[in-house]
């Protein structure tokens, strides 16, 4: 059963964790909710991640993609929350008095006009497009969750020998699945000196495989005309040029990328939101609100996670905003525009959000990762000339985010800028 | 590689130890770790060593036309050794009923006495709502 007698306040567009984490949330506190999908199926990435590992945070259980999607599914189910597939966002406009979105389904072009937006539209794989691969463009290039897609949902295998470029976590799954499927992996390529997936998924997808990971290599060329004959991989030095002399051709039929993925931003970008270089996301406060009033962004759109429960964590945050937003306007953040700032400091790639809103009210969490891997790392919270937090880490690495919670009590009056800074 | 040693990561904790197990040339079943940095590192290369278990996630044909894969996984872990066979039986197997996350697939994976269940539903979890459009106020 679905409500459909009720006003909408507030759309989420995506059905992913994010999402419907958000619109959860946004409906408990009592918004008028709806789901925009533009799939079949709601649940988003999830639907095709068959492996397990999600949910350790959230529901305290190892669950893999589908069980961790459904159980946020029935959640949406017993709040009535209407989910409208196959339906597509054309255009946000931003309005007075909220937004417009132009959407299109089945039924047609039609719209809705809610006072909130949560986008929650996730992020997209780099393509051979973005990694300068030169060479021909036969078939056979592919990248690792289009791969996982045909695989793990139509049941197709469209490899026979393959290298993996890129030790992301998806091309570290998509190895092991291979593997398990019948084909053969060559090898994975990583062009940096250490690996960019999570520990365990190096351990538990390529070691028990026994498959090479080779590190400081890339992919230099692609052969082939119809189909992918083979490709040439080589030595890179520290600034990740390829070294002559050690050019290597492997012959493969399938090149898999799995080479980083991207927020995906395009159309909410349209509307002038300020945007963070260092995540490709936009720039949010504390509530996941960007410098748009009543758009929020949660999830893998607004920066890259390794680990979904973070993404329903995000989501979370949105959706309750979101619905107060709704609901009575601006006054959690009657702020005359008055903020705090987060910045990454020595040895921080990045801090999400960016903003804390004053009054800050609330203890916040905050993610951030480091540039590079350091053992026995310690981190201050630096707020102007004071240090007002410091946490130690056994490690820290790049591809495993870490999560603060600040007490705002912490902040002094005036401060005008935090930031999180690696000791050395 | 030789027979009586073997070297994996561990994954306890995120330090990630390079961890080297060996075969006591003393003999008495003894196994000796290198590389851990603590208790539990060690126990976590014995363990390794002797009993490598993992679950095995994938999926597994059905009969119908919207859902021609459900994902399935083991109800806990089986030796890595037998992963392969297990992917054989997973692979002859063809679902004819609908399924829901948590209902089982196979009873007993090539003997092993863990069931295999469905992690996936064969059936739409939520029914697609294009058409109530009409019934929105705004």
């Amino acid at each position: 059963m679905q409500r459909t007698d009720f006003k909408v306040d507030t759309v989420v567009i995506g059905s992913g964790p994010a999402g419907m984490a958000a619109a959860v949330a946004a409906a408990e506190e009592g918004a008028g909710v709806c789901v925009i999908e533009r799939e079949e199926r709601p649940g988003g990435i999830l639907k095709q991640c068959i492996h397990d590992g999600f949910g350790l945070l959230q529901f305290q259980e190892k669950l893999t993609g589908p069980e961790y999607s459904y159980r946020y599914l029935q959640m949406v189910e017993n709040l009535q929350i209407p989910v409208l597939t196959k339906t597509f966002l054309l255009e946000i406009q931003h309005k007075e008095n909220g937004f417009r979105l132009i959407l299109q389904n089945e039924s047609g072009v039609f719209s809705l006009n809610p006072r909130a937006v949560i986008y929650a539209a996730g992020c997209r794989e780099k393509t051979s497009r973005q990694v300068f691969l030169q060479g021909t463009r036969p078939a056979g290039v592919i990248t690792a969750g289009t791969l996982q897609y045909m695989i793990n949902i139509q049941g197709y295998l469209p490899a026979g020998k393959c290298v993996i470029l890129g030790s992301g976590d998806i091309g570290l799954i998509m190895a092991r699945r291979l593997t398990l499927e019948g084909a053969e992996v060559e090898g994975v390529y990583e062009i940096k000196s250490e690996p960019s997936g999570l520990t365990r998924n190096v351990a538990q997808c390529l070691e028990d495989y026994r498959i090479p990971l080779h590190l400081s290599h890339t992919v230099t060329e692609i052969h082939g005309t119809e189909r992918l004959t083979g490709v040439t991989v080589a030595r890179v030095d520290e600034n990740f040029k390829p070294l002559s002399g050690t050019e290597k051709f492997v012959p493969v039929d399938t090149l898999v990328l799995s080479v980083g993925l991207i927020p995906e931003n395009d159309i909410i970008e349209s509307l002038g939101v300020e945007l963070d270089s260092r995540t490709s996301g936009p720039v949010v406060d504390q509530y996941n609100m960007t410098s748009l009033e009543g758009l929020f962004v949660c999830g893998n759109a607004l920066h890259v996670n390794d680990l979904v429960d973070y993404v329903s964590e995000s989501g979370e945050t949105a959706g309750r905003a979101a619905a107060e937003y709704a609901a009575r306007g601006l006054n959690h953040g009657d702020s005359n525009g008055k903020r705090v700032n987060l910045t990454p400091g020595n040895g921080i790639m990045y801090v999400v959000p960016q903003q804390w809103k004053i009054p800050m009210e609330e203890e916040t969490v905050f993610y951030f990762r480091s540039r590079e891997t350091v053992f026995r790392a310690e981190l201050e919270v630096a707020a102007g000339n004071q240090v007002i937090c410091r946490e130690k880490y056994p490690v820290l690495r790049p591809p495993e985010m870490e999560r603060l919670v600040i007490e705002p009590y912490l902040i002094p009056p005036g401060t005008k800028e935090i930031q999180f800074r690696l000791r050395c | 590689m030789q027979e009586n040693r073997a070297s994996f990561t561990c994954i306890v904790c995120p330090l990630g130890c390079s961890l080297v197990v060996f075969e006591d040339p003393g003999g008495e079943d003894n196994l000796l770790v290198e590389g851990n940095r603590c208790r539990r590192g060690e126990e976590y290369a014995v363990e390794e060593y002797r009993n490598p278990c993992r679950s095995l996630t994938t999926t597994v044909a059905t009969v119908f036309k919207d859902c021609p894969r459900l994902p399935v996984r083991t109800r806990g872990e089986i030796l890595l050794k037998d992963i392969f066979r297990a992917m054989q039986q997973i692979n002859s197997l063809k679902v004819e009923q609908h399924m829901k996350p948590g209902e089982v697939v196979i009873q007993d994976l090539v003997g092993t006495g863990v069931p295999v269940i469905a992690t996936g539903s064969t059936r739409p979890v939520l029914e697609g709502c294009s058409n109530v459009r009409a019934g929105f106020k705004y």
